[in-house]
């Protein structure tokens, strides 16, 4: 069993929920994205996503999208990421989930997946997150993660329905990603939580993953909502503009993720 | 293998190219496109509808045009009396607003209403898909936005202008390198949050299944034409096509009904820009290799990482770092050739046609006419060449007297 198998049932174990901060890697720098991990596991974080830089990030809003850019413009590559999550393995129990497009992935495999997801992993990186490859295209993907014991979390729209739902959850892995509403990251300021319990609940009756919901979480007050149905909370754009402005990023992000984690109680 | 026009397969592969890589928000609006578009497809209704508008709105058939004094140019620099393919104009630019992408917009329009949404965006480089898009919009009662880079918001100003008039807004693009690109991202970006009221009308041969599919189909009128045209004025196919490629959707559609012909050489012609280096140009089936850009998996300028390289060309509408999946198939079967035209090159084909024929061409398709030369020039005479002038160059002149005073300095 994977890393993040085991930190969800240690969860559920305890009844407890997960707070899931979305850290774009390299951003302001690798140095304090290395802090930022250590600094969010303090702070309440089960699981950390680390977004690699991609110079075109559809899924992405104005936030993430400007940070993969800057921190493009000052070098990092997939293989820097990978050195800073190895470097930082040994000190964190953390869940370390890489969200990457499939263009990088691609790119590195010369025509596949499995040199990426190997080298991610080998690096410390425990499971993938891959935006834009919907399910048509993930057969690979399954396969590799399911070998490299990784956590696969293919996405559920409020526009995926039906048949559908039941195909994208058969290709999860560790835990299912539920957007909570239609859109790109990071623009929503007032959570639309309406049929997401009736969407939790309809994804539970397929499937005993853990439930991880996301786009436009936060505060401290969405987490405790989106808890109320999901197993965990994703804050990636709030998160990742909080960094941006702050002096010393890591202590930014540690403050916003404890206050984020009250939600949970 | 030898290239086949029953593709792609139903989840859009053109052999190992485009597929469908987008955020899964998205898989519901293009399986919902799919779906319709197969529907229209069959319905004699809106083939007879399409067919109206294209006929009395966008001015089809648009002419097969001799151009004469292009051929005795192309015969002359041949220096050989036995060299010299005639070169026939197929005249897109004759099109209601002034480019094939009209032949596009009008049928996705068509779907649009179909679906019944009310809004369309689009993303544009040149301005004549936007122009095209808004066109179609005000045509057909749809509110329509578009996303346009901001560094081609200032070379293509007049576009700019003409889609305001038609009743469009035009949202400049700030972010990476503020031109096609970034512009297509942004309505993605969009069309994810606003999927259930808005058709998003993609404008070339690009981005995920099914809109290579069907912006090749409702782009096939050009080749259509130009086969029956040719049958009825030759007696004969035409021995070499030439069309310039950026997304390739000029292209796609004058080469599309020709595929299966063997004697039929075609030549696509990408932007050569001003060097072979990545970021110098914008020709990935020239230079690049298979990768993954805007959904789908084609050749693509990428740096060893998968990042997008930057590109260039004069030519806003070719300055683009990916092309259509059917492209990247037809090269790897052999099918279709891919070469360059640089910058310099263009602009001189530019003024040539300007002179010779007085015709002013889409910097675009002023590649097109640059290889045309040099094609006919290296063909028989009694040959036929038909170049594919996708678009008018009103919307250049601005750009081409900049460039061209640029080097006479």
């Amino acid at each position: 069993m994977g890393r993040i198998d085991d930190i969800f049932s240690n969860l559920r174990a305890e009844n407890r929920k997960a707070l899931m901060p979305f850290l774009c890697a390299g951003h302001p720098t690798l140095e304090e994205t290395r802090e930022a991990i250590l600094a969010c596991e303090a702070a309440g974080a089960s699981v950390i996503e680390i977004g690699i830089p991609f110079s075109d990030p559809i899924a992405d809003g104005p936030v993430i999208a400007g940070a993969m850019h800057e921190a493009l413009g000052h070098g990092v590559t997939p293989a820097k990421v990978f050195d800073m999550v190895h470097s930082v393995r040994g000190e964190t129990g953390v869940g370390l989930v890489a969200m990457v497009s499939y263009s990088i992935v691609y790119r590195m495999g010369d025509g596949g997946a499995r040199a990426f997801i190997k080298q991610a992993c080998e690096a410390g990186f425990d499971g993938f997150i891959f935006p834009d490859v919907p399910a048509e295209e993930s057969d690979e993907l399954v396969s590799v993660c399911d070998e490299s014991d990784a956590s696969l979390s293919m996405l559920i729209a409020p526009t995926t329905g039906g048949e559908r739902f039941k195909e994208v959850l058969s290709r999860c892995r560790g835990f299912v990603y539920l957007m909570a509403r239609v859109g790109i990251t990071g623009t929503a300021t007032s959570l639309e939580s309406d049929g997401l319990a009736e969407r939790v609940a309809a994804i539970r009756e397929l499937s005993d993953l853990p439930i991880a919901c996301g786009f436009g979480i936060s505060s401290a007050d969405q987490v405790r909502e989106v808890v109320r149905h999901a197993d965990a909370a994703i804050v990636g754009s709030a998160l990742v503009g909080r960094m941006g402005e702050a002096k010393d990023p890591a202590a930014a992000a540690e403050r916003f993720v404890r206050e984020l984690a009250t939600g949970l109680a | 293998m030898s290239a086949v026009k029953q593709v792609p397969d139903a989840r859009g592969r053109f052999g190992a190219f485009g597929g469908a890589y987008v955020p899964e928000t998205l898989m519901a609006a293009v399986h919902q496109l799919a779906e319709e578009y197969a529907r229209a497809r069959k319905d004699p209704t809106f083939q007879r509808e399409l067919d109206g508008l294209l006929e009395s709105f966008v001015g089809r058939a648009t002419p097969l045009y001799f151009a004469e004094r292009l051929t005795e140019l192309a015969r002359e620099r041949a220096g050989d009396k036995k060299r010299g393919a005639e070169i026939w104009l197929k005249r897109e630019d004759l099109a209601h607003t002034g480019a094939h992408k009209i032949n596009n917009t009008i049928g996705q329009g068509l779907l649009t209403q179909r679906m019944g949404k009310k809004r369309v965006i689009a993303e544009t480089g040149a301005g004549q898909h936007g122009v095209a898009t808004a066109t179609a919009a005000a045509h057909l009662g749809l509110s329509c936005e578009v996303y346009m880079g901001a560094e081609d918001v200032r070379r293509q100003r007049l576009n700019v202008v003409r889609m305001e008039l038609l009743g469009a807004k035009v949202i400049p693009v700030e972010g990476g390198s503020r031109t096609l690109k970034d512009a297509t991202n942004e309505a993605m970006r969009d069309w994810m949050a606003s999927v259930e009221s808005t058709h998003y009308i993609l404008g070339s041969v690009v981005g995920p299944h099914p809109f290579p599919m069907i912006v090749r189909d409702f782009q096939s009128v050009i080749g259509r034409e130009t086969r029956e045209q040719s049958l009825a004025m030759f007696g004969a196919l035409p021995d070499a096509i030439v069309a310039c490629v950026g997304g390739g959707s000029n292209a796609a559609g004058m080469f599309y009904p020709f595929v299966e012909d063997a004697s039929v050489r075609l030549v696509g012609v990408e932007a050569g820009g001003s060097g072979n280096g990545l970021g110098q140009h914008a020709a990935p089936l020239s230079f690049g290799s298979p990768g993954v850009l805007h959904g789908s998996m084609s050749y693509v300028l990428q740096d060893e990482w998968g990042q997008t390289a930057p590109v260039h060309s004069c030519s806003a509408g070719l300055d683009y770092p990916g092309v259509g999946p059917e492209h990247s198939y037809w090269k790897d079967c052999g099918r279709v050739e891919y070469t360059s035209i640089n910058d310099d090159e263009a602009l001189e084909a530019f003024s040539t046609l300007a002179h010779r024929e007085g015709i002013i061409p889409a910097l675009e398709s002023a590649h097109a006419i640059a290889h045309g030369l040099r094609l006919a020039a290296s063909m028989g005479r009694g040959s036929r060449l038909v170049v594919n002038l996708s678009g008018r160059g009103d919307k250049d002149v601005d750009e081409a007297a900049r460039l061209i005073a640029e080097r006479c300095r």
